[in-house]
């Protein structure tokens, strides 16, 4: 049994393993889309470039003020969150009452604004932000070697996506936010700030973002274009999942990852296709996505 | 008031362009520069090449037979329809005797046919695609810089030479890569290597570990990196990662010391390449580096050189056969050995293919680089014959 289809076995969990750390990133962001969606009912077209400001604004507070990866991982997503706070107050909220497809196309022009105005300070090449000291080196699991700081990804994504779920389901706050979705006015009426709520779930929910752009900013090289490549995956994630929900987006991110990982193995020139040819699938057989509500 | 306003803004807008349109006088010498200035390869050419042609037409005084050198620029965004009827309509509109630019094989292939149409010479720069002086070549394109023939050529020679004999590819999924893996892997064989597998990923893949995983299982000592730009530098990133570096020698198919600088000497270390230039080979090109750093605060890549020597060649040419007639410009251009910063005792074949020294190079570590940019060490520099090779007959206008 060291061989499924011809394929080793130790292949097959090597990339098994590397599909759940992309799942892991797939998972991170669709959470957040899916947050800033199911309660705001805003499809967040920037959030690739809220992903690309996180790990930019890690690079930039290591080379100009020496700020270190574990405060990156800390002040990154709130300086992003209170430019994803300034885009809600401004922008955003003038859009609330008119055709979602609004939202879209607003955000997508700021995904192009913010990704030109990040080219053209940084170029088109990128620069490679290094592995934290604490986390270099390789663990040897026998069947590959899985360098630590991939298992550490690993480990943050599922702390937070579960932090995420049980402050959204689990808490008083949680319950707050999802009865602001059911009828804002209702609860408007019991004297809920819900503006308040709403931009601080977009904030939020953009913050996500920006954690892990910082989380793969010694992984892959910062660019401008680090977002937009992932968003479009990632928006596919979201769909399967079912839009709006959380522990959909989170199961289906880890699962898209290790399909892909597979795939990659079989047939790599499917490996960038694979995760549309499910989403179209998904959607003939259960529109509203796996975990969705009809 | 609005209305008014429209206007306004509508006049401002038809000024600008009309400023931009008439910038150059009719007896003005006009070089065009068409190239890539907002995506994967304007740091490779883009801007920093625009400042060559100036400091070549700085270096010649500005004027050529006492008419004003102007230049003309122009993003073609990576389109090769944009490319090609900028090109028209500069030929037709602006007087323009000279086209510099590409560095995207599709676009330069558009231009190309553009100007055997209006008989106007074409210095294709940065442009992979040995089809330029093959089945696309016209009597009017000179292939600058280097070509996806003299770079499979002296990488992949170098090390199927120095004992890499078994090689696996990661190989972009597009055109470019496959013509770079065939290119490279017929090198590796002829020399007794063998090509023991390939992998072809798809571009602007965000992950490139898994596809890593699969060329370290194949036993190869050498992995050949058909990609370029951002993908060479993500696939280079996670080769150290996994320690993949520690056990196959990298050999880049394609690199620009803008991926070094992006990457760190501590990431690119060991890195085999070719090239058609390096700022530091001598104190001609370090005096050019110098130059061209105080005014973009990089060191130019090869072809940023490239734009320079280009410029000042259709310029020499010029001024000795006294005008800007295509045809005599060409014949002259063919006839004249080019000497300058960027190539020795260069010369343009009657494919188009300007044949010159090409470096092997591999990328110092750490503690090998003494100064800022001191990126290479040079293994071989390959003679233009050798490194461009014998031409192949597919050029119908050359003859074999």
């Amino acid at each position: 049994m060291s061989e499924i289809f011809g394929i080793p076995v130790a292949v097959i969990l090597g990339q098994l393993m590397l599909g759940l750390v992309n799942g892991s990133f797939y998972a991170m962001l669709s959470l957040g889309l899916a947050v800033i969606f199911g309660l705001m009912g805003i499809v967040n077209f920037a959030h690739g470039a809220f992903y690309a400001l996180g790990a930019f604004a890690a690079l930039i507070g290591l080379q100009q003020f020496g700020i270190n990866y574990w405060w990156a991982l800390l002040l990154a997503p709130i300086a992003v969150g209170v430019v994803g706070i300034v885009v809600e107050r401004l922008l955003l909220r003038r859009l609330y009452r008119v055709d979602p497809l609004y939202g879209l196309l607003l955000t997508f022009g700021l995904a192009l604004v913010i990704e030109g105005t990040l080219h053209q300070f940084f170029g088109a090449s990128g620069r490679s932000y290094p592995v934290p000291p604490a986390l270099q080196g390789v663990f040897n699991l026998g069947f590959m070697i899985l360098p630590i700081y991939r298992a550490w990804v690993i480990a943050v994504s599922i702390v937070v996506c579960f932090a995420t779920w049980f402050v959204i389901e689990r808490t008083r706050l949680g319950g707050t936010l999802r009865a602001a979705t059911e009828n804002a006015p209702l609860l408007q009426a019991f004297g809920v700030n819900v503006p308040l709520l709403v931009v601080a779930t977009y904030g939020g929910g953009v913050a996500l973002a920006a954690l892990a752009g910082v989380l793969s900013a010694p992984v892959i090289l910062v660019t401008s274009s680090m977002g937009s490549s992932l968003v479009i995956v990632v928006f596919a994630v979201v769909v399967i999942g079912g839009m709006g929900s959380i522990l959909g987006a989170v199961i289906s991110g880890l699962a898209l990852g290790l399909i892909e990982g597979l795939t990659k193995v079989v047939y790599p020139e499917a490996s960038n296709i694979v995760v549309f040819v499910i989403m179209a699938i998904v959607l003939i057989v259960r529109p509203a996505g796996l975990f969705g509500r009809e | 008031m609005k209305r008014k306003t429209v206007a306004w803004a509508l006049a401002t807008a038809l000024a600008a362009l009309l400023g931009a349109q008439t910038a150059s006088a009719a007896d003005d010498i006009v070089i065009g520069d068409i190239d890539d200035l907002s995506g994967n390869y304007a740091d490779v050419a883009g801007t920093g090449a625009v400042e060559a042609i100036k400091m070549a037409i700085a270096d010649v005084g500005g004027t050529v037979l006492g008419r004003k050198v102007t230049v003309l620029v122009a993003d073609h965004q990576n389109k090769p329809d944009i490319g090609a009827s900028k090109f028209r309509e500069w030929a037709d509109q602006n007087g323009l005797n000279v086209l510099l630019g590409g560095s995207n094989t599709g676009v330069s292939i558009a231009m190309a046919k553009v100007a055997a149409a209006k008989k106007i010479p074409f210095f294709a720069l940065g442009a992979g695609g040995a089809s330029l002086t093959n089945e696309d070549c016209t009597a009017y394109t000179v292939h600058y810089v280097y070509d996806t023939t003299a770079l499979a050529n002296g990488t992949a020679t170098t090390i199927v030479q120095a004992g890499g004999k078994s090689w696996f590819y990661l190989t972009a999924d597009y055109a470019f890569g496959t013509q770079l893996q065939t290119a490279a892997s017929k090198v590796v064989e002829a020399n007794g290597g063998k090509t023991l597998g390939a992998v072809r990923v798809p571009l602007a893949a965000s992950d490139f570990s898994s596809f890593l995983l699969q060329a370290q299982a194949s036993g190869a000592q050498v992995l050949g990196l058909a990609n370029a730009g951002g993908d060479l530098n993500n696939s280079l990133k996670a080769a150290n990662e996994f320690g993949i570096t520690k056990t196959m020698k990298p050999a880049a198919l394609l690199a620009f010391i803008t991926n070094i600088d992006s990457l760190g000497l501590q990431t690119a270390q060991g890195l085999y390449l070719t090239t058609g230039w390096y700022w530091d080979l001598n104190p001609e090109t370090r005096a050019f580096g110098k130059r061209y750093f105080e005014k973009m605060h990089k060191e130019p890549t090869m072809d940023q050189a490239g734009y320079y020597s280009a410029t000042l060649t259709y310029l020499k040419a010029v001024k000795a056969v006294g005008g800007t007639d295509s045809d005599k410009v060409m014949a002259e251009i063919r006839k004249t050995r080019i000497n300058d910063l960027f190539a020795k005792d260069g010369y343009v074949r009657a494919d188009g293919v300007m044949v010159h020294d090409m470096y092997v190079m591999q990328v110092k570590s750490p503690q090998e680089s003494k100064y800022p940019w001191d990126y290479y060490k040079v293994l071989k520099v390959m003679k233009g014959e050798e490194a461009f090779g014998p031409m192949t007959g597919l050029c119908t206008i050359a003859g074999k």
